[in-house]
């Protein structure tokens, strides 16, 4: 990927990249009751980082994030299979999710699924897989 | 699981671990690992016989898939257990002659003994399968095995011509089986014998039954090499000989017999089983002897004399189910012809199989099996000589040995055959005996020629591309074995009689036997001056007289064109359907993807526009449309608009963003539609993908028009615009006509109480559709590895050269 | 507005399926991303438009619109752009190897001509 080099990018990419990020883990956790899980999660969090290599080059992305995505797929297909598999020893069928709500000291009420947790896996495999695939096209020169 | 179904899968199961043997302990012959098996299971089923004996079944199930009606029931009767003994028994001889036959160091000998396992179960499978489902599925699985144990030296082309060649035919017998198989399911509506037979007089008068009985005999015929489809059965030869020993003669040939076997209380009192089993025996039986005696190949001979026994077999047991037309047991002279069929199914493996270990060691010693090449090994080769000459003269039919027994029983069940006085027969009946009786002087020469030409004569040595001398003692220890029973057959023959022959019988012609009774078989050697005596007598002096002489008269086979036109329709066949297939593909598949879009669009349009106009399913609503707004319609437009102009964008750029533009409006509808996780995954994705198209597009030259000419065009317009105005009508006609509620009322209400969740889409996609969401991230994930291995892996030729 | 909506769909599937047919790779793989726009916005206009409030609960909504075609459709619209840049890596790598785009050209030649 060519080097840009566009100083007002570079500047307002530096503070944007927070808010988006934030954005898009907040978008990611209030999936269960408003618009939003781990797909637009996921995809959010990819957009954030494209945005980071469409500014800067693919050298500079690696050196901030060292992830190899193709293992972030590995770990996301792990939690949602885990997940789901889970149910098998409280002997209820493949992909019954469990919930509860727990009251914690200073938080407050919390609800808890263990649909997140699959949710989570989506986040991780959507994640992987798009910056895979635009990390793979990008180096390939 | 009982034992008894773990006989059955126990080759099987062994088969897994010959690959682990056959590594770890590379200075084993693997064929040790092997040997056991056969040798426990053949002393397993030896503890069925006192039950057979008294007439009692052992059966048990396993449920497979009751729902369909298919259990893994296995029973074992007299007729299965005759085959089972058969089976294990000379798998053992078979498995302790290969360990000689087959080098150590230069043979796969892990290939051969898996397919051999394979095989020893399927045969037992099918033996013992009282369902016909699971019989079936074994069936097709021996003809497999047969498959890749004639290919076992695939790199020879005639090994692969003769795989194919048996693979094709029988499995094509296989399916008319199956045809047959769900035909008589549809008359009786289990897939059970024991139930089938049950009701065999009730669907003796159904439409379907003489199909069923064409489909079985098919299937039967097939697979036992009869007449005309024996042409199989000589290329098989290409396997190594323990296989041909052991599938060719003893075993897998005889299913088709086994079959005709099981299926005489069903079909047996049609006229069309008699004749046809019987007629096509006979004439098997003449044509494979006749063409015995041309052949110059040690294992063809035994090849074309295993089609001419295999004959003799079907024949028998075709005249035997005269006897169900006639009621009475005591006087009832027809049963003669099943027992011969049962005796000489014994006689015949122990024979032939004894006669193919001494052709394989004459081949192993020699080098050649060519019997113009061999001659006076006699003298080099003592023990082979005497279990050749032993063999040969029971295949013969000569006295004292036990082949002698069951040729003199042939010869009274088809002179009975003139006695009959149903279907036709008291004119045509005189036919069998003299047919059978010329095809057994043509077995009397062949025999002869084997033994003699081989054995006697003048000593070759320059035509022997080895020295020859006696086998190890490994070799000779099955064919031993296998001759001594010819023998211990032939001077008691009644060992087999109680134990094995009459139980079997009761499984063939059960209708004959009231409660507590059984056949009373009696095998004597003396009858006294009879006229099956005199045939003997007659086959012997006219077979010595052309024996003497064929060397004068074998060239009328000159006559007949050098290739049998059996095998040349064969050829032609084969290549006639390659050909004309290949043909055919070609004129659609023409390798443009363009073609294969247009086929898919018009028959999209062709299909969708018939179902819609075909079952007046076209309707128009607007009365539970809901209100347009002026957003709406901007949308509309600018959809619209963009997809259009896409068409007519010069350059690349101009249809990303173009297409970037349609995304984004849908996204827009998605927010009116009231649809937030849509549209907000939706932007992300166009987001995405538009930088994703840059990065690829970068790459990718410019944007250019190929199309130029105006039909190619027009034509493209027309396909489109016919897909796009179909889609419209479906969509107003799924819009207007509502067949069925909703079913997302469950989702609405369950969200909360059951998930716990308030975003419904959501809580759709990781709860109640999680399945779907499982396997959408897999698809994700298998694509970036695919795009990954795309781009990384450069395993072209450029790079490699 | 379904009805309108049908007529959008039938033109977005008419482009799509035009730009599909021609030769360039370019021009296929752009066809198929409005395919997926055309089949998802139809998916949504056959369980019926704006028939409520979103499907999230609270808001004191009397009727939501179906949730299950969104649910499909999410699903749908990441499958597509998987698949949308598997074809792009696809038809970049053939420009590579065989060095055009036009698929007429990338048939080949049978050897046994």
């Amino acid at each position: 990927m060519r080097n840009t080099n566009n100083i007002i990018l570079e500047t307002a990419v530096k503070v944007l990249l927070f808010f988006i990020a934030l954005y898009s883990v907040y978008i990611f956790t209030a999936g269960h009751y408003y618009p939003g899980g781990g797909f637009i999660g996921g995809l959010m969090t990819a957009g954030a980082i494209v945005l980071l290599l469409i500014t800067y080059d693919i050298k500079t992305v690696v050196g901030i994030l060292p992830v190899n995505f193709r293992i972030l797929t590995a770990i996301g297909l792990l939690f949602a299979i885990g997940t789901s598999a889970g149910s098998l020893i409280f002997d209820a069928p493949f992909l019954t999710h469990a919930f509860g709500d727990v009251h914690l000291p200073i938080l407050g009420d919390l609800s808890l699924h263990t649909a997140t947790l699959f949710d989570l896996g989506v986040y991780f495999v959507v994640v992987g897989v798009t910056m895979t695939i635009i990390q793979t096209i990008g180096e390939d020169e | 699981m009982s034992l008894l179904h773990l006989a059955i899968v126990a080759p099987l199961i062994l088969s897994i671990f010959i690959p682990i043997f056959n590594r770890i302990f590379r200075r084993i012959h693997t064929g040790w690992f092997v040997l056991p098996l056969p040798i426990l299971l053949f002393v397993y089923f030896l503890t069925f016989l006192p039950e057979t004996m008294s007439g009692k079944l052992v059966s048990k199930m396993i449920n497979w898939i009751p729902s369909l009606g298919i259990n893994f029931t296995a029973k074992v009767d007299g007729l299965g257990l005759l085959f089972s003994l058969l089976i294990t028994g000379i798998g053992a001889l078979v498995v302790l002659y290969s360990i000689y036959y087959l080098a150590k160091n230069k043979e796969m000998l892990n290939n051969f003994y898996v397919y051999l396992l394979l095989f020893m179960g399927a045969m037992l499978g099918v033996v013992l399968s009282d369902n016909l489902i699971v019989m079936y599925a074994f069936w097709e699985l021996t003809s497999f095995s047969s498959f890749l144990l004639i290919g076992y030296w695939y790199e020879r082309d005639k090994s692969r011509y003769g795989a194919q060649k048996s693979m094709l035919i029988t499995v094509f017998g296989g399916l008319a089986m199956l045809g047959g198989i769900i035909l008589l399911y549809i008359m009786t509506g289990t897939f059970s014998f024991t139930e089938i037979m049950s009701q065999a007089n009730e669907i003796f008068n159904h439409t379907l039954f003489v199909p069923a009985l064409l489909c079985i005999l098919l299937g039967a015929f097939t697979k036992s090499a009869q007449f005309p489809f024996y042409i199989w059965l000589p290329d098989a030869m290409e396997a190594p000989t323990p296989v041909s020993a052991y599938l060719h003669s003893a075993t897998m040939v005889k299913a088709g017999i086994y079959l005709v076997a099981r299926f005489t209380p069903v079909f047996g009192e049609h006229f069309l089983w008699l004749w046809l089993v019987a007629g096509v025996g006979v004439l098997t039986m003449i044509w494979g002897s006749v063409f015995a005696v041309k052949q110059t190949d040690l294992k063809a001979i035994l090849a074309f004399s295993t089609v001419s026994q295999l004959g003799l077999i079907m024949s028998l047991l075709g005249v035997g189910a005269a006897a169900l037309h006639y009621e009475f047991l005591d006087e009832n002279i027809y049963t003669v012809a099943v027992t011969a069929a049962i005796f000489h199914l014994i006689n015949h493996a122990t024979f032939k199989g004894s006669l193919f270990m001494a052709a394989g060691i004459v081949d192993h010693e020699t080098g050649t099996r060519d019997i113009r090449k061999l001659g006076g090994l006699m003298h080099f080769m003592p023990i082979t000589f005497t279990i050749s000459i032993i063999g040969a003269f029971s295949m013969a039919g000569l006295p004292p040995f036990n082949g002698f027994l069951s040729k003199e029983m042939f010869f009274t069940a088809m002179v009975h055959v003139t006695e009959m006085d149903i279907f036709n027969l008291e004119t045509l009946g005189i036919l069998f005996p003299v047919l059978a009786w010329i095809a057994s002087i043509f077995t009397f020469i062949y025999s002869m020629i084997l033994v003699f030409q081989t054995f006697t004569g003048k000593y070759k040595p320059e035509k022997l591309d080895k020295k020859p001398h006696e086998a190890p003692m490994g070799l000779l220890i099955s064919p031993i074995i296998l001759v001594s029973l010819v023998i211990i057959f032939g001077f008691f023959p009644n060992l087999l009689s109680d134990s094995l022959i009459s139980p079997a019988m009761a499984s063939i012609l059960p209708s004959l036997l009231g409660a507590g009774e059984e056949f009373k078989v009696h095998i004597s050697f003396w009858h006294g001056p009879t006229i099956e005596l005199f045939m003997t007598l007659g086959v012997i002096i006219l077979g010595l007289v052309l024996y003497k002489t064929h060397a004068r008269w074998k060239k009328i086979y000159k006559g007949i064109p050098e290739k049998l036109a059996l095998n040349r329709f064969y050829d032609f066949l084969l290549e006639g359907l390659q050909s004309a297939s290949y043909k055919v593909t070609n004129t659609y598949m023409n390798g443009s993807i363009r073609s294969y879009l247009v086929y898919i669009f018009a028959f999209l349009i062709v299909i969708l526009a018939a179902t819609l106009f075909g079952k007046n399913a076209f309707t128009v609503s607007t009365s539970n449309v809901s209100s347009i707004g002026v957003y709406e319609v901007a949308l509309a437009i600018l959809v619209v608009l963009g997809s259009i102009c896409i068409l007519f964008a010069k350059s690349r750029m101009t249809s990303i963003i173009l297409l970037g533009a349609v995304g984004y409006t849908v996204s827009l509808f998605y927010v009116l539609f009231r649809a937030p996780d849509l549209a907000l995954t939706q932007l992300v994705i166009e987001t995405i993908s538009v930088a994703l198209f840059l990065v690829c597009f970068y790459h990718l030259p410019k944007l250019r028009k190929f199309e130029t000419r105006m039909r190619f065009k027009l034509m493209n317009a027309l396909i489109s615009v016919g897909v796009g105005a179909i889609v419209t009508l479906i969509a107003l006609s799924a819009h207007s006509s509502k067949l069925f509620d909703s079913i997302s009322r469950y989702y609405v209400e369950n969200t909360y109480t059951e998930a716990a969740g308030k975003n419904m889409v959501n809580v759709i996609l990781v709860d109640f559709r999680g399945f779907d969401t499982l396997f959408e991230i897999t698809v994700l994930a298998i694509a970036s590895l695919g795009i990954f291995g795309m781009i990384k892996l450069r395993l072209n030729r450029r790079n490699e050269g | 507005m379904e009805i309108v909506m049908a007529f959008v769909i039938g033109i977005l599937f008419m482009t799509a399926t035009y730009l599909m047919l021609s030769k360039s790779l370019l021009r296929i793989i752009v066809g198929t991303g409005l395919l997926s726009h055309g089949a998802h916005l139809l998916i949504l206009t056959m369980g019926g438009l704006k028939r409520g409030a979103a499907p999230i609960l609270g808001g004191n909504a009397e009727s939501y619109t179906d949730p299950l075609p969104q649910a499909l459709i999410l699903t749908a619209i990441v499958i597509s752009f998987g698949v949308t840049a598997f074809f792009l890596v696809l038809a970049y790598r053939a420009y590579q190897e065989l060095g055009t785009d036009n698929v007429e050209e990338m048939r080949g030649t049978q050897k046994d001509d």
